[in-house]
């Protein structure tokens, strides 16, 4: 299959290991962080971390937007649908086991709420149009990978002249987060493989002040074995010789400039909030995107005026620890005995993104560790 | 075989618990299997009845939509009902099948499922001798489903039992993976997808028949990969026979097509449906034969050996990429797709 075939080939996937085992030194240490879920998913679908020198550690970031969602979120419009029978609720399969305090999208749904899964935002639009009496709320969710579909859908919306759809929008921005990261005391990452998703959208450019400010090297990259191996090493070609800059390995889709059409659209709809809470960090200013005024028509906190519901996490769980890189997954006390994919405590469980997910659904496999 | 110690405590029945995968093992073992006595899960039941022994198994059908490429509900009873007993190594006898239909279903459409279902059972060579019909109020059902009772005579060559499952057994699947719940997928609508595939639906007797004629002292375990996939199947071997099972990700066959839709809907075609398909286990010494057997029925040409058994503490499947890397493949968790089939 072209652009998947060639970049899982085993000849090139090789000569790239020798490559960076050739260049590694035995008293090398390097702890390389993946921003992005995918990559944490790649890393363990593929096997990668077995086929790596041993003094080569990843730590698995916050890239999946499932996972760092404040347990709550769902539920705020979740009890909305729930109370009001003309009420539909409506999100992509990623969100649908997400727990929230009185349970999943999907628990819902058993119990009789409108919930439906949609595969694009434009969807939600559709049942919107040809339930004219139903309101349909679409539960956005993602970083700046997907809030432009969701910008162009309220655009739709608008120009449609459609009443009865709404966003309630969750939608994050990724650099302010990795910087949140940086800024944290004892963080010790040598290096970012950059996300390939988002940065189809916002281009190489926004990551210069990792490089410049914080002065860490980053790789965008992309997903399959080969991507990531190359990305690996020219990561530490940058760290051998000492150097911190932004690289583009995935320059198939993502350009420098990004996605410039994207971005206005994006840019025309949303604006930044002053603060937005991320599940183990904490709030971190200016990484949430919400409805401009002229759109408030169609937000659904302006519409539904959604009450905040604060869900306490369970003690013992340490999603935070997990994501700042402290901790590893498996080393979270309730990590494959209480929480589980089948049974996630914590929101890193959920997505099949998630870090701990990840780490669950490879632990018996000698490559995960 | 079964985990007495598994409790069911969930307060509802989620749509996840009927997907096939980890959610549904949780509910017979928690809930069905403790009240009813059940003490092993396997695609058919063996009956000693005097000097015959019968595979006796049951089946229902409720996929959305009722027409797909490649098949239909009706089509897909027969077959599906076929399957189960030549899993147990039987050869089809008698089926009977229960309609459950919407008031306000079109006769017509009635018809060509009662028709399909005909068709199936004529080629499948197995007589449909009874059942039932029960018409519910609009909207307590979704058009048509059908459930079915098959019965089949158990070939006294065969001895299939996890438990002999041992190191160095080879796994063989019978062709490519993940045409029906793909072709299901598409045939929805909801995702602005398309490929040309169809359902793999089909009778796999054939070719059971060929593999007992061939291989049956060495042929220890089948199963066909419905609901939760390869994956899921595969797991629980493990389980009940306390091994490992690798792999070669490579021996995989997968359409193109098929592979090209999980890849963009995240999907692993180990954990998609298939209704024509079987994975059999067979002793090393019987293996090539067996293979052949089955490449040499018609429809069986793309069967190969995917893997082989390991001891191991963990009872687990491993998949092996070309490049050496390993991952192991969990049990279908939750539900990528309800009803389908």
């Amino acid at each position: 299959m072209r652009y998947i075939d060639e970049f899982r080939n085993p000849e090139l996937i090789r000569k790239t290991l020798d490559e960076i085992e050739r260049i590694v030194d035995a008293n090398d240490h390097f702890r390389i962080i993946e921003a992005c879920g995918g990559h944490t998913y790649s890393i363990f679908h593929f096997g990668l971390q077995k086929l790596l020198p041993k003094n080569i550690e990843f730590i698995h970031g916050p890239g999946c937007p499932v996972c760092v969602l404040p347990p709550g979120r769902v539920d705020e419009v979740l009890t909305i649908a729930a109370k009001n029978s003309d009420v539909v609720f409506t999100a992509f399969g990623d969100v649908m086991r997400v727990p929230g305090k009185f349970g999943s999208p999907l628990n819902y749904k058993a119990t009789g709420t409108d919930v439906r899964m949609i595969y694009s935002p434009l969807d939600a639009l559709n049942i919107a149009i040809k339930n004219p009496d139903k309101k349909v709320i679409l539960f956005a969710i993602g970083f700046e990978t997907t809030a432009p579909s969701t910008a162009i859908t309220v655009l739709n919306a608008k120009e449609l002249n459609i009443d009865n759809f709404f966003v309630y929008s969750n939608h994050v921005k990724i650099v302010p987060v990795l910087q949140s990261i940086l800024d944290q005391p004892n963080m010790k990452i040598d290096g970012f493989i950059g996300p390939g998703h988002a940065s189809v959208i916002i281009g190489a450019k926004p990551y210069e002040i990792i490089a410049k400010k914080y002065k860490k090297p980053i790789v965008i990259s992309g997903f399959e074995p080969l991507d990531i191996l190359q990305s690996i090493l020219m990561l530490i070609k940058q760290l051998k010789r000492g150097e911190a800059k932004v690289e583009n390995q995935y320059k198939r889709v993502v350009l420098e400039k990004g996605n410039v059409s994207a971005l206005e659209i994006m840019n025309q709809v949303f604006e930044d909030r002053p603060a937005f809470e991320w599940r183990g960090l904490g709030a971190i200013q200016n990484s949430g995107l919400k409805l401009r005024p002229e759109f408030e028509k169609w937000d659904a906190e302006v519409y539904f005026n959604v009450e905040k519901i604060i869900v306490e996490e369970n003690k013992d769980a340490q999603c935070g620890e997990v994501l700042k890189g402290i901790i590893k997954p498996n080393q979270c006390k309730l990590f494959g005995k209480v929480c589980t994919p089948d049974n996630p405590i914590g929101a890193l469980m959920v997505s099949s993104e998630g870090a701990c997910a990840t780490y669950y659904n490879h632990m018996f496999s000698s490559v995960a560790f | 075989m079964l985990n007495d110690k598994v409790v069911f405590k969930e307060s509802t029945i989620q749509l996840s618990h009927g997907a096939g995968g980890k959610a549904s093992r949780k509910l017979i073992e928690g809930l069905v299997a403790p009240y009813l006595k059940v003490n092993e899960l396997n695609d058919a039941a063996y009956v000693q009845a005097e000097n015959a022994k019968i595979a006796f198994t049951s089946d229902s059908f409720v996929v959305s939509p009722l027409k797909f490429p490649g098949g239909s509900i009706g089509e897909l009873a027969i077959n599906g009902t076929v399957n189960d007993l030549a899993m147990g190594g039987a050869k089809p006898l008698a089926i009977v099948s229960t309609l459950i239909i919407e008031a306000g279903l079109e006769t017509a459409i009635l018809e060509e499922e009662i028709k399909a279902m005909g068709e199936a059972a004529n080629k499948a060579n197995v007589s449909i001798v009874g059942g039932d019909t029960k018409v519910v109020e609009h909207q307590k059902a979704d058009q048509l489903f059908i459930t079915t009772a098959g019965i089949g005579l158990v070939d006294p060559r065969v001895n299939l039992c996890a438990k002999r499952v041992k190191q160095g057994d080879k796994v063989i699947l019978s062709g490519p993976i993940g045409d029906h719940g793909i072709t299901i997928l598409l045939a929805r609508g909801e995702l602005d997808l398309e490929a040309d595939i169809k359902s793999d639906t089909r009778s796999v007797w054939p070719f059971v028949k060929k593999l007992i004629d061939v291989a049956a002292p060495g042929l220890k375990w089948m199963r066909d990969p419905t609901r939760g996939g390869m994956a899921t199947a595969l797991n629980e071997l493990a389980r009940d026979a306390k091994v490992s099972i690798v792999l070669e990700e490579e021996a995989i066959k997968v359409r193109p097509e098929v592979r090209g839709a999980c890849e963009i809907l995240g999907l692993d075609p180990l954990h998609i449906a298939n209704e024509g398909q079987f994975i059999a286990v067979v002793s090393e010494e019987y293996a090539e034969e067996a293979l052949k057997a089955i490449q040499e029925v018609p429809g069986g040409e793309l069967a190969t050996i995917i893997g082989e058994v390991q001891e191991s503490d963990r009872h687990i499947v491993l998949s092996r990429s070309s490049y050496g890397g390993t991952r192991a493949i969990d049990m279908l968790v939750g539900d990528p797709l309800p009803r389908i089939c």
